[in-house]
C-alpha cells in the first residue's frame, strides 16, 4: 500500500491561481474526497498529482517525489480517470482497456501475453466478461463507466484518482460504481483520491473530507465534521439539512423555504 | 477464447488477422494486373508468365520477344511499381494525421502539407532543375519535405491557437488557409519564371506516365524510412485516441509522439508528391474505407491503409493508361471517379451492419 503526500502544492493558469498552498497526507489505503462547488480546485488538484499541470510545491509517492519520475513510472504510480473521459465509439472494450497496460510497455513495444491476461482478468472482475469484444459506443452510461474503471484498474498503480467518477450516472449505477471502487480498494489496497459533488455519497464511502473554495482547503475531517449545514450554507451558499443516520451515515438534503414556494 | 470466437460468430466479421493477407493478395494482384494492362506489348496472359521466368529456378517459355520484354520491364513495371509507392504513402499518412490530430477530416492536401511540398518542387524547378544532377542527393524530394514540413508547422501552430486542441474545424480551415497561400506563392513564383510553367504543370497533373526506375529509386529510401517510422508508431496512435490529457495520464509522451509521427508523414508525403505531382483523395478514402471495414485500431488500419492505398491507385491508374489512349486522363480525375462512389457505398453498408 501506498502513501501520498502533497505539500504546498498550487497551480495557477495564468494570472489565476486553482488552487493554492494544498497540504495534505493521504494514508496508505485511505480514501480521501474532494468536494466544493464549481471551480474549488477540485479537478485542479487531481490534474496535479497526476502530472497534467504545472505546479508548484511538492508531490510524494511513499516518500519520493513525483516530479522527478518520467511519464511512463508516474503513470505506473498514479491512474487517473479524467470527469469525462473519451471514449473512442469504434474500440472494443478490451482494446480500451488494454491501453491502461501503456505505462509497462516500452516506447514502440507491443503488448505481451502477460498484459492480455492482466485486462482480461480485469474485465471478468469488473463483470465486463460480455462486453469484451464489443464496441465501447454501443455501451451505456454504466457500462462505459466501469470500462473506464477497468483501464484505470488495468493500470495496476496503486494510486487512483478519481473526478467525478459518479457523473452522468443514474442512482443505482452511481452506486454500483462507488461500491466497485471501494470493493477494488479493498482488494488491492488502493489509495484513493476523488472529486464528488453528491456530498451523502462523498460522506459514505470516502474515509475522509476535504472542502476546497476558491482554491483554497476551508475543511477536512470527517463526514461528520465537514457536512455540516453552517458550513455548506456559507461555501455552497445552499439551504440544507443535515441528517444522522443511527449507522453513523451523513445525509444532506436541500431544503425549500415553503413560504416562497407557496407563494409561486 | 470461446468469448472471442462467439463474438465473431455474432459480429461476422473476419478475424482481423486474415485482413493483413487478404489485402497483401490484393496488392500481388494489382501489380500484376497493372503490369498485364496497356495500349501496346504482349498479349495480357503472357504477362505473368513472363515474370515468373525471371525468377530463378523457374523456367517458362512465354513466347515474350526482347522488345515486348522492354515494355514490360522498362515502361509498365516502374509506373505500377510507383504508382504503388504514391498509393501505399499517401493513405498511410493520410492515416497517420487523422490518428496524431484525433480529427478524421485530416489529410495530407487538407492540412496543407501537399501545396507546401507542391510549392517547394515549384521552386527546385525554378532554380534550374537540370543543374541539379550535379548534386549528389538529388533536391527535389528534400526541398518539397522542408516546403511540406513548414506548411503542416503553419497549420497546427495556427489552428491549435486560435481553435485549441479539440477543434477539428479550425484546423482544416487553417489548413485550407496554408494551402491557399501556398498555392499563390506558387502561381507568383511560376509568373516570373514563365519558362518552366508546363514543366511544374505536367508535374502537378501527375507524372507516373513517364516513371522510370530512377523515379523509384529516388523516393524509395524515403518512403522506407516515412513507413518505418509510422509502423512503429502503430500502438502509440491507439493510445492517443483518447485525447492528450488521458494519453499523458497513461505515460505517453504525447508531444514527441506527435512531432515524431508528423515529421515522418510529411517527409513520406513529400517525396511521393515530388515524383508523382499532386494526386488527391487516397489519403482520406483509404483510410476511411479501411476504419469502416476493419474498425479503429491503428494495428490494422496502418497495414492496410498500406496495401489497400498501393492497390488502389495501381487499379486508378490503369483506366489513365487505356480510355483515352492515346492521350492520357490525369491519375488524380480517376481517383476521385473510382474514390467517392467507392467511400458512399462503404458508409451505406457500415450503416446497414448497425
Amino acid at each position: 500500500m501506498t502513501s501520498l503526500n502533497l505539500s504546498g502544492v498550487g497551480v495557477a493558469y495564468g494570472t489565476r491561481n486553482a488552487l493554492n498552498d494544498f497540504t495534505d497526507s493521504v494514508k496508505p489505503g485511505e480514501w480521501l474526497c474532494l468536494i466544493g462547488p464549481n471551480g474549488a480546485g477540485k479537478s485542479s488538484l487531481l490534474r496535479s498529482i497526476a502530472g497534467l499541470v504545472k505546479h508548484s510545491g511538492e508531490i510524494r509517492v511513499d516518500g519520493s517525489p513525483l516530479r522527478m519520475r518520467s511519464a511512463r513510472r508516474r503513470a505506473q504510480l498514479v491512474a487517473y480517470v479524467p470527469q469525462s473521459p473519451i471514449l473512442p465509439d469504434d474500440m472494443t472494450a478490451r482494446e480500451y482497456v488494454v491501453l491502461g497496460r501503456n505505462p509497462f510497455i516500452s516506447h514502440f513495444g507491443t503488448e505481451t501475453k502477460h498484459d492480455w491476461k492482466i485486462v482480461d482478468d480485469v474485465l471478468h472482475r469488473l463483470d465486463l466478461n460480455d462486453f469484451a469484444y464489443r464496441a465501447v459506443g454501443t455501451l451505456s452510461g454504466g457500462e462505459k463507466q466501469r470500462v473506464v474503471i477497468a483501464r484505470a484498474i488495468a493500470q495496476e498503480s496503486p494510486i487512483l484518482l478519481l473526478d467525478e467518477p459518479t457523473n452522468a450516472l443514474d442512482i443505482g449505477h452511481q452506486q454500483q460504481a462507488l461500491e466497485l471502487v471501494d470493493k477494488l480498494r479493498r482488494e488491492h489496497g488502493l489509495t484513493v483520491v476523488s472529486a464528488m459533488h453528491d456530498l451523502t455519497l462523498a460522506g459514505l464511502y470516502s474515509d475522509r473530507l476535504c472542502l476546497l473554495h476558491q482554491g483554497y482547503c476551508v475543511s477536512r475531517g470527517s463526514a461528520a465534521e465537514v457536512l455540516r449545514a453552517e458550513t455548506l450554507a456559507e461555501f455552497y451558499g445552499v439551504s440544507v439539512r443535515v441528517h444522522h443516520e443511527p449507522d453513523g451515515t451523513v445525509v444532506v438534503v436541500p431544503f425549500r423555504h415553503m413560504e416562497t414556494s407557496s407563494d409561486i | 477464447m470461446s468469448t472471442r470466437e462467439d463474438s465473431i460468430a455474432r459480429t461476422g466479421w473476419l478475424v482481423g488477422r486474415w485482413w493483413i493477407p487478404a489485402a497483401a493478395v490484393a496488392m500481388c494482384a494489382a501489380l500484376l494486373l497493372g503490369a498485364m494492362v496497356g495500349p501496346a506489348g504482349p498479349t495480357w496472359w503472357r504477362v505473368p508468365l513472363a515474370l515468373l521466368d525471371r525468377l530463378p529456378l523457374i523456367s517458362l517459355d512465354s513466347g515474350i520477344s526482347p522488345r515486348e520484354w522492354t515494355i514490360i520491364w522498362q515502361i509498365r513495371m516502374p509506373r505500377v511499381v510507383l504508382a504503388a509507392l504514391v498509393g501505399a504513402t499517401l493513405s498511410l499518412s493520410g492515416a497517420c494525421y487523422q490518428g496524431v490530430f484525433r480529427n478524421p477530416l485530416v489529410d495530407p492536401y487538407l492540412l496543407g502539407v501537399a501545396a507546401g511540398a507542391g510549392l517547394g518542387a515549384t521552386v527546385v524547378f525554378t532554380v534550374n532543375r537540370s543543374g541539379s544532377s550535379s548534386w549528389i542527393v538529388d533536391p527535389l524530394p528534400l526541398v518539397a519535405f522542408a516546403g511540406g514540413l513548414i506548411a503542416v508547422a503553419v497549420t497546427y501552430l495556427v489552428g491549435t491557437a486560435f481553435g485549441g486542441q479539440r477543434s477539428a474545424a479550425t484546423l482544416v480551415l487553417a489548413g485550407v488557409a496554408v494551402t491557399s497561400l501556398a498555392t499563390a506563392m506558387q502561381t507568383f513564383v511560376l509568373q516570373r519564371n514563365t519558362e518552366v510553367i508546363r514543366q511544374v504543370y505536367s508535374w502537378i497533373l501527375g507524372r507516373l506516365s513517364s516513371a522510370t526506375w530512377s523515379d523509384v529509386r529516388l523516393v524509395l529510401p524515403y518512403v522506407i524510412l516515412s513507413c518505418g517510422v509510422l509502423f512503429a508508431h502503430r500502438r502509440l496512435l491507439d493510445v492517443m485516441r483518447v485525447g492528450d490529457d488521458e494519453a499523458a495520464a497513461l505515460g505517453a509522451s504525447v508531444k514527441r509522439i506527435r512531432i515524431a509521427v508528423v515529421i515522418a508523414a510529411t517527409l513520406g508525403t513529400s517525396a511521393v508528391v515530388a515524383v508523382s505531382g499532386l494526386i488527391g483523395f487516397v489519403g482520406i478514402i483509404v483510410p476511411h474505407a479501411v476504419r469502416l471495414l476493419v474498425g479503429a485500431s491503428y494495428r490494422l488500419i496502418l497495414p492496410l491503409s498500406f496495401l489497400l492505398g498501393a492497390s488502389f491507385l495501381i487499379v486508378a491508374d490503369i483506366p489513365g493508361r487505356i480510355l483515352q489512349n492515346p492521350s492520357e486522363t490525369p491519375i488524380g480525375v480517376v481517383t476521385a471517379f473510382l474514390g467517392a462512389p467507392f467511400f458512399l457505398l462503404l458508409l451505406r453498408t457500415r450503416q446497414g451492419t448497425r
